[in-house]
């Protein structure tokens, strides 16, 4: 009788130790993502300011100076690869729930997943080839075409998920009044999945606007301000790695200044695109 | 009278020319239309492929297969050979996946099991997604300022050559970027384990540990495992974190902590000033083979994950 009685005592002591493992692991894994936080706010909160908001870089040995041009540049960067990106991304991702059988689509949806997975790097030698040889400088439009690229699987999926969830009784309901199949689609399904569609966007410019490595040899980076698209531009994440792998400590804190103002533009896309898709649920 | 109605008949036909004019784009258009937009996806991704295949051509011609077991590589002399880089990929990716999945797997547990709804599972699951957000140049700069002085020191404990970069910093920097992606199909996975398994355990005795250990783990193992594949597809590519911490170096690797470069750091360190079409045409064939690798690593880990949520 004692014996069992140890016996269970044994099984029921692992059991409570094995969730509290769980529950340390756990928490343990969320650490490094505070830390990554409060060291960003600590050190870039103070270096925010009008200033370094407004202002473009000064040459080393030069107290002050700002991001202006990289926070442009990115604007720009984002607006291309939307251009390129969005409208051909919503009609795949149409295409994809109006044929989801069909032997395309396959291949189509296929194509995506593997896209999705390409390295960033590699996107970035892809912009290079199509783009910056042909044309011989590097520059911001063939930027724009490696984050385009980036966004697309985003935009395609977000949009092809988001239609297969309305019925197909608001289709009929639309076709039965006589309004024609590509009226239907485009006035009846597509406002019906909006929000689906806006998140996925949202999510897609959130991805993009923090990477670095597509943009090395094509948007290239420049210390000035560039209006013009078929020359280099710069970039915050261009600024962060280019500042923080410098010798300079001044360079450093404007690293961290820059590092605070991407985080805090990239969780707040995150944050929205949760609001959008919470207020909005596609729902039926 | 006569003359208002005839009026409004007219503009009825007009607004209705308008409109065919407007929509009138005729359904096989349209169909066409979207066919074309599917159509262009699957040739992006062959161009992609054949257009590194073609720019890599000069350095798949000089070297063949040597090139990936090549131990040079020596842009003065014109001698690419990219084992050093391999395995400086390998080393930093797998010890990046053995350190991530200490942690990704109690999440997974965590969040499958233990605490499947409520405001802390809730809280858990926005952390870890932030985390995935986190761009990852800032996952370097943070790693060159806190990790690299923390392993500076570990180094000089141990009595090793303290330079802090290196391969060992760069895996933690990966594992912590890749922990997301593995417990979050890790968290999907367990939850689909079926609840009449688990009670049919709970009801026979076993603690909630014994049926985690002999009937969800299990149940879910092929899963879990395609989420590690799918990190190990993350980790494999991940470029600017790394190359911020690698140190690196373009020797062969002699210990966990010596300074190295991966496939994707090298692409990153050198590609702008590569000189010369076999310089180049060599870096474009590392990507080539980082593009072959991850896909065949993406697309097994979705197959498997098909699999199981469909059913055996």
């Amino acid at each position: 009788m004692g014996k069992i009685e140890t016996s269970v005592h044994r099984r029921i002591w692992i059991d409570k130790f094995f969730k509290g493992l769980i529950i340390l692991l756990s928490l343990g894994s969320i650490v490094p993502m505070l830390l990554i936080l409060f060291l960003i706010t600590k050190n870039g909160i103070s270096v925010v300011n009008w200033e370094f908001l407004s202002q473009l870089p000064k040459p080393v040995g030069e107290i002050g100076g700002g991001i202006s041009n990289a926070i442009l540049g990115t604007l720009w960067l984002i607006l291309l690869s939307f251009i390129f990106s969005v409208p051909l991304g919503i009609f795949a991702g149409i295409f994809l729930s109006e044929y989801r059988a069909g032997r395309l689509a396959y291949l189509t949806s296929l194509s995506i997943e593997i896209l999705q997975g390409i390295p960033s790097i590699v996107i970035g030698i892809i912009a290079y080839v199509w783009v910056v040889l042909p044309m011989g400088s590097f520059s911001a439009l063939s930027g724009g075409v490696a984050l385009g690229i980036m966004m697309l699987p985003v935009i395609v999926m977000a949009t092809a998920e988001t239609l297969k969830l309305i019925p197909d009784s608001l289709r009929e309901a639309s076709l039965a009044l006589g309004v024609s199949y590509p009226r239907t689609i485009m006035k009846v399904i597509l406002p019906a999945g909006l929000s689906g569609i806006l998140s996925g966007i949202l999510l897609g410019i959130a991805r993009v606007t923090g990477e670095t490595a597509p943009l090395l040899f094509t948007a290239f980076g420049s210390p000035f301000m560039n209006q013009n698209i078929l020359k280099p531009i710069n970039s915050l994440p261009l600024t962060i790695f280019n500042y923080a792998t410098s010798p300079y400590p001044e360079w450093h804190t404007l690293a961290w200044g820059a590092s605070f103002v991407l985080i805090t533009f990239v969780l707040g896309l995150n944050l929205i695109t949760k609001l959008v898709t919470k207020k909005w649920k596609v729902q039926f | 009278m006569n003359h208002t109605i005839a009026d409004t008949a007219v503009h009825a036909s007009r607004a209705k020319i308008t409109m065919q004019y407007k929509w009138g784009i005729s359904e096989a258009l349209f169909r066409r239309l979207l066919y074309f937009a599917g159509l262009i996806l699957v040739v992006l991704l062959a161009a992609i492929f054949f257009s590194l295949a073609i720019a890599s051509f000069p350095a798949l011609r000089q070297f063949g297969f040597s090139f990936l077991i090549g131990k040079t590589w020596d842009p003065v002399r014109g001698e690419f050979g990219a084992f050093a880089f391999l395995v400086g990929t390998l080393m930093s990716s797998f010890m990046a996946l053995l350190i991530s999945t200490v942690f990704s797997l109690p999440v997974s547990i965590f969040l499958g099991e233990y605490f499947r709804h409520g405001n802390v599972s809730t809280f858990m699951k926005s952390v870890i997604e932030l985390l995935a957000g986190i761009p990852s140049v800032i996952y370097g700069f943070w790693g060159l300022f806190l990790l690299v002085p923390l392993v500076r020191a570990l180094e000089t404990k141990l009595g090793v050559a303290p330079q802090g970069v290196g391969i060992f910093t760069s895996s933690l920097v990966l594992a912590v970027m890749i922990i997301p992606y593995a417990s979050s199909i890790g968290t999907e996975v367990i939850s689909l384990v079926p609840s009449d398994l688990k009670e049919a355990a709970l009801s026979l005795g076993a603690t909630r540990f014994e049926v985690i250990r002999k009937i969800v783990l299990p149940y879910a193992y092929s899963g879990i495992f395609a989420g590690i594949l799918l990190a190990l597809g993350r980790a494999l590519g991940e470029t600017m974190a790394v190359t911020m911490v690698i140190g690196n170096s373009n020797f062969l690797p002699k210990s966990i902590f010596s300074p190295g470069n991966t496939m994707a750091s090298i692409i990153a360190n050198e590609f702008t000033e590569a000189t010369g079409s076999l310089y180049l045409a060599s870096l474009i064939e590392l990507a080539l083979v980082l593009f072959i690798v991850t896909t065949i690593i993406n697309i097994s880990g979705k197959l498997i994950i098909r699999k199981m949520s469909t059913g055996k």
